[in-house]
């Protein structure tokens, strides 16, 4: 196997090209944002504002119930104009703050750059993080500062920045390592100081030359040159899954039910690198980022630097609006990404992409029956046998879908895309994990009592 | 709130390009090469037979599924593929009724009744001819005959007293056999012997299987396992083993009818020990067995075994290999 690839996996069209040579754009004003008190991984925030309240732009507005929670800070100056229930992006009711701009963006006076942080110590760091609301940008928001905090026995060597973007059509990470790789390269070396390493390596698909050209010459002119490297990896999806590009990069396999520390990396995403820059050098926490509005439904596909809460419509809006008929609309890539049931649903920290598919394009197939053809067991990068996982999953037989390695899935989708017969298998592996989880919660439960 | 309109389905969005039909239909293009070699080699009457044998398969489907009210399927090209390997798995001048019977039996019985495509247990063309075999074994014994061309050729002298017995049986039966075997690889290679319709011409099969592999559908892991073991055990038997190779129904079962995607094991492993188990037991029938060739009923045998393999022979998962170091 050469370097800076993996076993399985696939190459599907990648669609980058009406946007990858798009500088970012500035969003236009949104007429709300909305801020959920829900995060992606399921933890509450309770708000500190109440309906009616002034807001600065960069003030926070929610705690965290719990540990593995970050704060939420208001994405513009304004008014709060509602607390209660909207329906998100993945379709159900949670609770959000609703906030019109006033149009000023006036900064709120805690967001300051952090004037020392040279001398601040690794604890210090990840305190920052946490309160600047920094959660994985990649898509699945996990509390960076919860990947920071390691096990005190665990010996991290290196430190890896993930900019992969192997999803088909997104381009937000290529255009901020082509933009602003100083930032990425600060935001590295914080990153690096917070986890206690003198190494990183800095993961890129080496279908963004000019990605790695421009990250080279950042780490030369801020003289990181030996300490952080730039590794252009095979562009073939799932690259950015956590794990395989630290196959890719260092050659190292995390074992099955083990997180990256366990081989001695800590991940991040190039966007989580820019967010911990703005926090320390210009004061500000999480509350914009880069999103690929793209796809056959859209007029102009664009990369557009949002706030956070900003609705899929007004972005698509600033996009010229829709072209046709549009047959879905995605939060994230084609691969991974969510269809969400009303263009009106909010943004997230974690929305990287929306994708806008017309309607021939959303069709859906009617699956046939599976022929054992082998193909998904021959490409699952985790190197599972989707079509027996789908067999027990169907069958509800949820012990001999664990038995299978359910629980090892990364749900790339890899195995759905390649499959002849158009069955839905990673779907019905996500379904029996949910299966597996909550029978094992119901076991702890019991054997509590 | 939410659009009606918009359409939420789990990912992913996008899919592949290779579809179940498609792959079918490229199956058989494949196979096309080998049916063109046999009309060729056995005449009109080969013609006859690969016709039959699709008419009784996609006929068998179509009236069976109407029959008890379910979806006709006859549009995902496997039933095409089987009639084809029926009548490639047959000798050439076999009463065509036979081989539409034949088809008729590997479809309604081996694959409609265990639960249609991707059910089956068994490979319903290989099922069909054992079927046939049984049914028929005197007609099906002389169906076989060498091809027009192969009367009189120099290398030929000397066996055509037998006329409808395969080099295999004439190996079996001692008249051929010791030093002498190798005039026999051109003949075998090209396809100008007598055996079974489809299966002479190992060039012919060759082009369709490389094909296949080009294309993806097939890996080389079944036919190379089955193939080398082969080739092994009848050389440590003391006989020529190339002789074997490219004799019987070797490449076209290797090639064929054990890669059959639904009736062979899932993962890489499984596919290797299916392959060496068919290698066995066909050396093991030729060899030692009442029957001059044992392709088929070691693929039948292998068949049965699949449920089992793809248990025990699991796949290493993603960091399993370094987890134990």
């Amino acid at each position: 196997m050469p370097r800076g690839s993996f076993r399985g996996g696939i190459h599907p069209p990648e669609n980058k090209s009406s946007t990858s040579g798009l500088p970012i754009v500035a969003a236009q004003r949104p007429s709300k944002v909305v801020v959920l008190l829900n995060m992606g991984t399921g933890s509450a925030l309770s708000s500190l504002v109440a309906k009616g309240d002034l807001v600065h732009k960069g003030q926070k507005i929610a705690d965290p119930i719990g540990r593995f929670g970050v704060p939420s800070h208001s994405p513009v100056s304004g008014k709060v104009a509602a607390i209660g229930a909207v329906r998100t992006g993945l379709g159900t009711m949670d609770q959000a703050i609703t906030i019109e701009p006033d149009g000023q963006d006036t900064l709120d006076e805690s967001c300051v750059p952090v004037e020392n942080a040279d001398s601040l110590s690794p604890a210090e760091i990840v305190s920052i993080i946490r309160e600047a609301g920094i959660v994985g940008m990649g898509g699945a928001q996990f509390p960076t500062h919860v990947k920071l905090t390691l096990p005190p026995n665990a010996k991290v060597d290196a430190l890896l920045i993930n900019g992969a973007e192997c999803e088909p059509y997104l381009t937000a990470d290529h255009r901020l390592m082509v933009e602003r790789p100083e930032d990425v390269v600060r935001g590295t070396r914080i990153l690096m100081k917070a986890i206690g390493v003198d190494r990183a390596v800095i993961g890129v698909e080496d279908n963004k030359p000019d990605a790695v050209e421009a990250l080279q010459r950042a780490i030369a002119s801020a003289a990181a040159a030996g300490t952080i490297d730039v590794v252009a990896v095979r562009t073939h999806y799932p690259q950015g899954s956590e794990k395989h590009l630290i196959k890719s990069v260092l050659g190292r396999e995390v074992a099955p039910g083990c997180l990256p520390f366990s081989v001695g990396v800590v991940v991040n995403n190039v966007g989580t690198a820019v967010a911990v820059a703005d926090r320390f050098d210009r004061g500000l926490p999480l509350i914009e980022r880069v999103v690929t509005v793209t796809g056959s439904g859209v007029a102009n596909p664009a990369n557009i630097m949002m706030k956070v809460g900003t609705s899929a419509i007004e972005l698509i809006e600033q996009c010229g609006g829709f072209v046709g008929d549009p047959g879905k609309i995605i939060f994230g890539g084609p691969m991974m990404g969510a269809a969400v049931p009303s263009a009106e649903a909010p943004t997230t920290r974690g929305t990287s992409g929306i994708l806008v598919l017309d309607r021939a394009e959303s069709r859906s197939f009617e699956p046939m029956p599976c022929i054992r053809c082998g193909r998904c067991v021959e490409l699952c990068p985790m190197r599972l046998e989707p079509a027996l996982l789908h067999q027990w999953s169907e069958a509800r037989l949820w012990s001999e879908a664990e038995a299978y390695h359910a629980l090892d899935c990364i749900e790339c989708g890899v195995c759905s895309y390649e499959c002849p017969s158009r069955r839905n298998l990673v779907q019905a592996i996500k379904y029996a994990k949910a299966e597996i989880g909550a029978r094992r919660r119901a076991a702890r439960e019991r054997g509590d009592k | 709130m939410a659009d009606s309109k918009l359409i939420v389905t789990p990912a992913p969005h996008i899919r592949g390009n290779i579809d179940t039909p498609s792959l079918m239909r490229d199956v058989v293009i494949a196979l096309l090469p080998a049916c063109l070699a046999g009309v060729y080699f056995f005449g009109g009457k080969a013609l006859i037979s690969l016709v039959a044998g699709v008419a009784g398969c996609v006929g068998a489907e179509f009236v069976f599924e109407r029959m008890s009210k379910k979806p006709v399927t006859i549009g995902d090209w496997s039933a095409v593929v089987t009639g084809l390997l029926i009548a490639m798995v047959l000798p050439p001048h076999v009463p065509a009724w036979i081989v539409v019977l034949s088809g008729v039996f590997a479809i309604g019985i081996v694959k409609l009744l265990f639960g249609g495509l991707g059910y089956n247990v068994f490979n319903p063309a290989l099922a069909g001819r054992a079927f046939a075999t049984a049914a028929w074994s005197a007609l099906a014994a002389t169906g076989y005959i060498w091809p027009a061309s192969a009367q009189g050729a120099a290398w030929a002298r000397g066996i055509d007293a037998v006329t409808s017995a395969t080099p295999l049986t004439l190996l079996k039966m001692g008249e051929i056999g010791g030093t002498s075997m190798s005039r026999f690889y051109m003949p075998l290679f090209l396809g100008n012997v007598a055996g079974s319709l489809g299966e002479t011409s190992a060039l012919a099969l060759l082009i369709g299987a490389v094909y296949l592999l080009w294309r993806t559908h097939i890996s080389l892991r079944i036919p190379m396992s089955y193939i080398i073991t082969v080739a092994v055990v009848t050389a440590l038997y003391g006989q020529d083993p190339l002789f074997h190779v490219l004799s019987g129904g070797l490449i076209l079962g290797a090639f064929f009818m054990a890669t059959d995607y639904v009736t062979s094991p899932i993962n890489a492993k499984g596919q290797v020990i299916f392959g060496i188990g068919c290698g066995v037991l066909t050396a093991l029938i030729r060899l030692f067995g009442g029957y001059p060739e044992g392709v088929a009923y070691s693929i039948l045998i292998m068949n049965a075994a699949v449920p089992m393999i793809d248990r025990f022979a699991r796949p290493k998962r993603f960091g399993e290999v370094k987890a134990r170091a």
